[in-house]
C-alpha cells in the first residue's frame, strides 16, 4: 500500500473522508476520552435505540491516526447491539486499518475510550449502572 | 491533480545548488587524492580544500586556520561543547545555556551534567529572547562557557549574541554560538559577534549534507572530540571529506553573492504568508519575535486543530512543511522551544513552520493562502475544541 507520511492508505482515506465526523443533536449518550500522552481529545456522541447504536458521530483533536481510528470505531459500531460495541478493543480498531505505527497505537485507544465513555453516559441517563 | 510540489522545510535542509553539485562533481570522479597524501593526488585536493577554507573564512571574518571541517552542525556543537568543557574543567564546571537551544546543544549539555558538570537553562521571553542581563546573573566563579543560539530552528527569534559575547569576554568565560539556522542566511563576522566557538552547516545554505564547520578563535584551548591523524591541526582526526567540503565552500560562495536580496526577497514572502495566514484564519497567532527573526522563517499556531493533521493535508496537496505538536514527537511531548516561550500545548499542538528557500515564489505562496482556510476549516469542523462560531 502506497504510504503518506507514517500511515498506509486505508488509514489516510479514513482521515481524508472521515465517515461520521460531527455531533449529533439530542444524543442518547457522549463521551470524551483525553489522551493522556499527547494531550489529545476526542468526543463521541450515540443515539440508542432499542439497545442498538442507530447512530453515532465523532469529533476529534488530535493526530491523523486518532481521526482515522475515530472514523473507523464508528463505522464498526454503528447499527450494532452495546454489547457487541462493547466488545470492539482498540486493536481491533486498527487491525480494521490496516495497521498503524507502534507509536500511533495509543491514539486507538482514544477512540475505545471515548465510545465506552459514551455507552456509559448512556447508561447513567436511563438510570442504570 | 498534479501540482509543482512546494518545498517550505527549509529549515530542516535545503535541496543541493546545482552550482553545488558541479563544483562537488570532479573531486568525486577524477580527484579523489586524500587531502594528507604528500604526491600530486593529495595535494590537488588539500588545494581545494584549502580554498574552500579560505573563502569561508572570509565569509565570517575569520582565519582559515580558525576554521575545523567537521561532518555537520550536530558534531560541531558536541566537538565545541565537550571541547572546551574537558579543557576547562580545572578552572570550573560550569555551563551556560539557553532553554530553547537544538537538540544537539541541549543533550550534549545534558550529556555533561552526568558527568558531572552544572548547567543553567536560561529562560526566555515570550518572544524566545534570551535575556543578557540572565546571561550576567548567572556566572559564576565556576563558569566556564557560554553556549546560546544565534537563530532559532523553529520559531527563528535571532538573539542577541554579541551583546552576550561582551559579557562573557568582561567574564572570562568562552562563548559559543550554533549559527546553524543563519550561517549563510544572516550576515556573520565573528568579531562583530564576539564569539569564541561558532557552528555551522553546509546543507542548511544548499550545501551538501555531511559537512559542516566549528569555528575555533586563535588562543581557545580545545580538545579534540575524535582522536587519531593530524588532520586539521589535531583538532579533528579523520580523512577530510573533500567532495563536501569544496561543496561547502561553493555554498558559501553563492551565499556571498545572494545573501541581502535573497533575505530581503524572502522575508517579505514571509510577511506576505504570515499576513495573509492571519487575515484569512480566526484564532492564529504567530509564534516567535516580529521583528527580530530568521528571514525565511514563519511560525503559527492555529487553535484548535492539531499540526500532524494539518501537516498531512497540506502535504496531499504536495507543500511540505513541519510542525511542534506532540503527536509527530518521538516523546511525545510538545515542542520544548514552543513551551520555552510559554505557547499552551493546545496551541503548540497547532502549530506549522514554514520554511523558505531561495527556489520559494510568490506563487507558491499564493497557492498555500488559497489551501490553508480549507485545511483548517475542515480539521476544526472535526474538533471537539473549536468553539461554535469561532470557526473561520
Ligand atoms: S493523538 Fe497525539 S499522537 Fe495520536
Amino acid at each position: 500500500m502506497r504510504q503518506t507520511g507514517p500511515y498506509n492508505e486505508k488509514v489516510m482515506d479514513h482521515f481524508r473522508n472521515p465517515r461520521n465526523a460531527g455531533e449529533l443533536e439530542n444524543p442518547s449518550g457522549i463521551g470524551t476520552a483525553g489522551n493522556p500522552v499527547c494531550g489529545d481529545i476526542m468526543e463521541i456522541s450515540i443515539r440508542i435505540e432499542d439497545e442498538v447504536i442507530k447512530d453515532i458521530r465523532f469529533r476529534t483533536f488530535g493526530c491523523g491516526a486518532a481521526i482515522a481510528t475515530s472514523s473507523m470505531v464508528t463505522e464498526l459500531v454503528k447499527n450494532k447491539t452495546i454489547d457487541e460495541a462493547l466488545a470492539v478493543s482498540n486493536r481491533a480498531v486498527a487491525e480494521a486499518l490496516g495497521g498503524l505505527p507502534p507509536v500511533k497505537m495509543h491514539c486507538s485507544v482514544l477512540a475505545e475510550e471515548a465510545l465506552r465513555s459514551a455507552i456509559d453516559d448512556f447508561r447513567r441517563r436511563q438510570g442504570k449502572p | 491533480m498534479n501540482m509543482k510540489p512546494i518545498y517550505l522545510d527549509h529549515a530542516a535542509t535545503t535541496p543541493t545548488a546545482p552550482e553545488v553539485v558541479q563544483a562537488m562533481l570532479p573531486y568525486l570522479e577524477g580527484t579523489y587524492g586524500n587531502a594528507s597524501s604528500l604526491h600530486s593526488f593529495g595535494r590537488e585536493a588539500k588545494t581545494a580544500v584549502e580554498t574552500a577554507r579560505g573563502r569561508i573564512a572570509s565569509f565570517m571574518n575569520a582565519r582559515p586556520e580558525e576554521i575545523v571541517f567537521t561532518s555537520g552542525g550536530t558534531e560541531s556543537d558536541n566537538f565545541i561543547i565537550k571541547g572546551i568543557a574537558l579543557s576547562r574543567k580545572d578552572r570550573g564546571n560550569h555551563i551556560i545555556t539557553s532553554s530553547i537551544e537544538h537538540h544537539a546543544v541541549l543533550e550534549t549539555c545534558g550529556f555533561l551534567r552526568k558527568q558531572g558538570f552544572s548547567v543553567s537553562f536560561l529562560p526566555v521571553d515570550s518572544n524566545g529572547l534570551v535575556n543578557p542581563d540572565d546571561v550576567k546573573k548567572a556566572i559564576t566563579n565556576k563558569t566556564i562557557l557560554i553556549t546560546v543560539m544565534h537563530g532559532n530552528n523553529e520559531i527563528g527569534t535571532i538573539e542577541p549574541v554579541a551583546e552576550i559575547g561582551s559579557i562573557a569576554r568582561e567574564h572570562g568565560v568562552a562563548f559559543h554560538t550554533d549559527a546553524v539556522q543563519t550561517f549563510g542566511h544572516v550576515p556573520i563576522d565573528v568579531d562583530e559577534l564576539k564569539v569564541d566557538c561558532l557552528s555551522a552547516s553546509a546543507h542548511k545554505l544548499h550545501g551538501p549534507k555531511g559537512v559542516g564547520l566549528a569555528y575555533i578563535r586563535t588562543g581557545t584551548k580545545i580538545t579534540p572530540l575524535l582522536h587519531g591523524g593530524d588532520q586539521e591541526k589535531r583538532r579533528r582526526a579523520s580523512t577530510l571529506n573533500v567532495p563536501g567540503i569544496v561543496g561547502f565552500g561553493r555554498a558559501v560562495d553563492l551565499a556571498g553573492t545572494e545573501m541581502h536580496a535573497e533575505s530581503s526577497r524572502q522575508s517579505a514572502l514571509r510577511d506576505r504568508l504570515m499576513e495573509g495566514l492571519l487575515a484569512e484564519i480566526n484564532d492564529t497567532r504567530i509564534n516567535g519575535h516580529p521583528i527580530r527573526r530568521l528571514p525565511n522563517n514563519a511560525n503559527l499556531s492555529f487553535a484548535f486543530v492539531e499540526g500532524e493533521g494539518l501537516l498531512l493535508s497540506l502535504d496531499m496537496e504536495g507543500i511540505a512543511v513541519s510542525t511542534g505538536s506532540a503527536c509527530t514527537s518521538s516523546s511525545l511531548e510538545p515542542s520544548h522551544v514552543l513551551s520555552a516561550i510559554g505557547v499552551p500545548v493546545e496551541l503548540a499542538h497547532g502549530s506549522l513552520r514554514f520554511t523558505l528557500g531561495r527556489d520559494t515564489t510568490r506563487e507558491d505562496i499564493e497557492r498555500v493562502l488559497r489551501v490553508m482556510p480549507g485545511i483548517v476549516h475542515r480539521l476544526r469542523a472535526m474538533s471537539p475544541l473549536a468553539r461554535k462560531g469561532a470557526i473561520s
